[in-house]
């Protein structure tokens, strides 16, 4: 029996980009609302979750050509980075900079080196998640 | 970090380099790069020696966990240099004999000297480290690159049967040096060997001396391959010869040697010491030397041979010892025995290396190492008969030889011994000298053989693979000049009195030693006759008889028990642990996770009730609580009716679905107690998770609730019960007790002042906290990869046997 999903289909379509929007917010408000690389990451992963439920996983993969795998390995350099970073001011490893800058459209704009790590917290959380769901899905 | 510190870390930057150098430029054999390395070092570290001549030392420190107490020293004086420039001399003719050896279009010679430059490194970080924990860093490091050059031909069973075997047998006794080395630091409350010295008879009277001293002697014994653990030698010798001439025979399994010279001035006082380091390095060197003979493998009677000489000093140190008893420096007979062990040393890498390379060479131009099908080649190899002359007649102790001097010294040194009044040694004094002299003797017969069963005799080309010829000049380059080396020593034995003999051995024995003066270190070859020169004429006598009857009495060693050898032992404990650790871990791997997840658990509420009960540390304080409202009390009511409905469902798919419910009425709670990140982070995670599930739900098997046991029905409610219990008895206990004040004033402090965030939750996550969350993203990588590799491989084997079918 065919199953008809033109509705969900159309929506997901549609929802999959507010949720993607909502994640980045999430992502970028971490250090001052609630959010951070992690309800980001795994609110972006919730997002190719919905569109592989309506769809089907080869079809996403064709529109997502990134292994996830790649994803986790890039995550964790970022973080690591970050925090091996320091080493090189001659501070102690994990020590963060911050400061506030007066960005042309953006206004007073705080830029701190947490969101770098937060960075590799959000792209590890959407490799992991992905590569579990997509290995398993895969597996016949 | 000094130059010095470079020199140890120059190995491991070059091998970093190998497998670049491989790539680009496979034309050129890569062993050329790589001797430069140590050519390099050997001559740089030629230039300490005007100062170790004087005694003197130098000492570079680098902090590397100052909050330990543990600092990469290198520290330099005589015994450390002795050994530095065996590592790089022996190294640098190894690596030009290894690029004959091996070849560059079949072997892959990327891994070869990425090994054989770890190893040299770690070589010289284990000599010059003066901090124990450096120390067994680099000794284990020796270990790990000895196990992967020895299964350096990994698809040979025996090479991998060796590598573990000298794996585990060395790796084990490097547990129990760092066990010693512990017990000696706590006791001397440093890590510095130095200063450790400086308080050694403090340390003698402390009542963990013996076992400290035991253990670092287990690390020594098992490296130098002393009896009982010299069986992974001879199986070591499934490495490439330049691998076994190398380490093998020259470098590291001298490592035990330096050790027990290294904390001589510590342990010497002791009578345990002399005892142990005596008897033990005695009689390996006679059972060893016996065992010998019955070999019909050229390596394999090499390798026995090593043990041998390796007990043989072992025994001079052990003799040594003894000096430490008599305060002055004048007829101190005992330092001899020091002397005799720094020179026999150098002779036995100088003789014990060109013969291996000779082994090589034999092996490499005839296809076999078998004595039984060897003979004849003296004609037709002559340079390599000449060399093998020359070593293995050092070995022998025949004049003009280096090998003569220092077995006479050792023979004269054991005639001492016998002489001691120390030690009970007025009872048994007299067995060291008979020892000896027996041991040589064996030693006398297995070089004999070496020479004359593979030079002399009948040739026999049918049982050879290959037509035999002398070999390329490349090739004899190496052993050329060990051999030479064993001719001027032999001859001019003073050129290293002074230069190196003597700082190594003032550095065994430095607290007999006054500021400023030397041993006095005079090696001559006629001393007239005295009893050790009869006793080496009675050696080359009764061993040339006894060779020459050898097929006579050679069927003795039928009469030894082919079972209870060690060899049989070490099998069998490897294969009672395997089997045994087999059978318990299926014993309860049932392969289901129900079964695990009911392990987990029941351990679970056992420890955590029992700790709980016995602590009395449930609290009960209700001052502190939140009001009940309506939201609270209508959750609630949700979440029971969502659990019950994952219990009593008849389909997976209401279950999954229920499950989602309770996820969220959790995270609405959560909503009520104002935590909106955890929150938002529950409410994702649930969403995700379901569709996991649903995903997860084509593979599984259709639920069959009726089928199942009611025994097992129980268990699982009990269980499932009692995790509920006490979790909830924890949290309420943890609520009700305020031990100390909560940390949250300080993030709330510090948040925004510090850190520059508002979001307490994220500040910590990313800034206060930020190694947690580093290390937990490093789990969920390792955990994705890990169900990655699962699930493909599982796929993949299948597909093969599939294949099969």
């Amino acid at each position: 029996m065919k199953t008809n999903d033109v509705i969900f289909q159309t929506v997901a379509k549609v929802v999959f980009f507010m949720i993607i929007f909502f994640a980045v917010h999430l992502f970028f408000a971490g250090h001052y609302y609630p959010g951070g690389g992690f309800v980001g990451g795994l609110l972006t992963s919730g997002a190719i979750v919905l569109l592989m439920l309506a769809f089907d996983m080869k079809t996403v993969k064709q529109g997502f050509s990134v292994d996830f795998k790649w994803l986790i390995s890039l995550g964790l350099l970022f973080s690591a980075g970050t925090a091996a970073g320091s080493l090189i001011f001659n501070v102690p490893f994990f020590t963060h900079a911050y400061d506030y800058f007066q960005l042309p459209l953006f206004g007073k704009t705080s830029l701190h080196t947490a969101m770098l790590f937060d960075l590799g917290v959000y792209l590890v959380v959407i490799g992991v998640t992905m590569t579990i769901i997509q290995t398993i899905g895969e597996s016949e | 970090m000094s130059l010095l510190h470079w020199a140890i870390l120059a190995p491991f930057i070059m091998a970093s380099f190998v497998p670049f150098v491989r790539k680009k430029a496979a034309a050129i054999h890569t062993g050329w790069f790589v001797l430069i390395l140590p050519v390099v070092l050997f001559v740089s570290f030629l230039q300490y020696l005007p100062v170790t001549m004087n005694n003197g030392s130098i000492m570079q420190t680098a902090a590397w966990i100052p909050s330990l107490g543990i600092d990469f020293t290198a520290y330099v004086d005589g015994l450390s240099l002795l050994f530095v420039l065996l590592i790089t001399g022996i190294g640098a003719l190894v690596v030009l004999y290894s690029i004959y050896y091996l070849s560059k279009t079949k072997e892959s010679l990327q891994h070869f000297y990425v090994y054989l430059l770890m190893f040299m490194g770690a070589m010289l970080g284990v000599v010059l480290s003066d901090n124990v924990i450096t120390l067994y860093m680099f000794w284990e490091l020796t270990s790990i690159s000895s196990f992967l050059l020895i299964a350096y031909w990994f698809d040979r069973d025996r090479s991998r049967y060796g590598a573990l075997k000298s794996m585990l047998i060395t790796v084990f006794g490097g547990l129990m040096m760092l066990g010693g080395f512990l017990i000696l630091s706590i006791m001397g409350d440093t890590f510095s060997i130095r200063e450790l010295a400086a308080q050694a008879p403090e340390l003698n009277n402390h009542p963990l001396f013996l076992l400290a001293m035991i253990l670092i002697l287990l690390g020594a014994f098992t490296k130098s391959a002393q009896f009982p653990f010299y069986i992974w030698l001879p199986d070591a010798m499934e490495a490439p010869t330049p691998v076994s001439a190398y380490l093998h025979s020259a470098t590291m399994v001298k490592a035990g040697i330096y050790l027990v010279a290294r904390f001589s001035p510590i342990f010497a006082f002791s009578g345990y010491w002399f005892w142990i380091v005596g008897a033990v390095g005695l009689f390996t060197m006679v059972w060893a030397s016996f065992n010998a003979i019955k070999q019909t493998d050229l390596k394999g009677i090499l390798a026995f041979s090593t043990v041998s000489q390796l007990g043989l000093i072992m025994s001079l140190l052990g003799a040594g010892s003894a000096a430490l008893h008599f305060d002055s420096l004048d007829d101190n007979l005992y330092t001899a025995a020091v002397i005799a062990a720094v020179f026999h040393l150098i002779n036995h890498a100088t003789f014990k290396g060109s013969l291996f390379m000779v082994t090589g060479i034999i092996d490499h131009e005839t296809g076999t190492r078998d004595i039984r099908r060897l003979g004849g080649l003296m004609s037709l190899m002559p340079i390599t008969f000449t060399l093998s002359v020359i070593g293995a007649f050092s070995m022998a102790g025949l004049p003009p030889f280096n090998g003569f001097l220092s077995k006479e010294m050792f023979l004269l040194s054991m005639v001492q011994l016998a002489e001691l009044n120390l030690f009970n040694l007025e009872t048994w004094g007299l067995l060291f000298p008979v020892l000896a002299w027996i041991g040589s003797v064996f030693t006398f017969i297995y070089s004999m053989i070496i020479v004359f069963k593979v030079f002399g005799g009948k040739f026999q080309p049918e049982k050879l693979e290959k037509k035999p010829h002398e070999a390329p000049v490349g090739m004899l380059i190496s052993p050329i000049v060990l051999a030479a080396l064993v001719i001027i020593f032999g001859l001019f034995p003073n050129l290293l009195s002074y230069s190196l003999i003597q700082p190594a051995a003032a550095a065994i024995v430095p607290s007999i030693i006054p500021n400023g003066s030397q041993l006095d270190v005079h090696i001559s070859f006629w001393h007239g006759f005295t009893t050790e020169l009869m006793m080496t004429i009675g050696v080359v006598v009764i061993g040339m008889i006894l060779y020459k009857f050898l097929p006579k009495w050679i069927g003795m060693y039928d009469y030894f028990p082919g079972r209870v050898t060690l060899n049989k032992l070490y099998n069998a404990s490897l294969y009672t642990a395997e089997r045994g650790s087999h059978s318990l871990t299926k014993s309860y791997m049932t392969g289901f996770i129900r079964s695990y997840l009911v392990y987990i658990f029941a351990f679970f509420i056992a420890i955590l009730g029992f700790t709980i009960w016995v602590k009395d540390a449930f609290r009960f304080d209700s001052s502190n609580t939140a009001s009940i409202g309506f939201y609270e009390v209508g959750l609630l009511i949700a979440l029971l009716i969502a659990t019950a409905t994952i219990l009593m469902a008849k389909s997976r798919l209401t279950s999954i679905i229920s499950l989602g419910a309770v996820g969220y009425s959790v995270s609405l709670f959560f909503v009520i107690f104002r935590a909106p990140d955890l929150a938002l982070t529950q409410l994702v995670i649930e969403t995700v998770s379901t569709a996991l599930f649903l995903l997860c739900f084509y593979h599984l098997p259709k639920l069959s609730r009726h089928e199942e046991k009611r025994r097992f029905q129980i268990g699982n409610a009990v269980i499932a019960a009692g995790v509920g219990l006490i979790v909830a008895l924890i949290g309420i206990s943890a609520h009700s007790t305020k031990l100390f004040p909560s940390i949250n004033e300080y993030y709330i402090e510090n948040t925004h002042t510090k850190a520059g965030g508002e979001n307490m939750v994220n500040v910590i996550l990313v800034d206060f906290r930020g190694f947690d969350t580093l290390f937990e993203i490093s789990v969920l990588s390792v955990a994705a990869l890990g169900i990655y590799g699962l699930i493909k491989l599982r796929l993949e084997k299948g597909g093969e046997q599939n294949e099969n079918e």
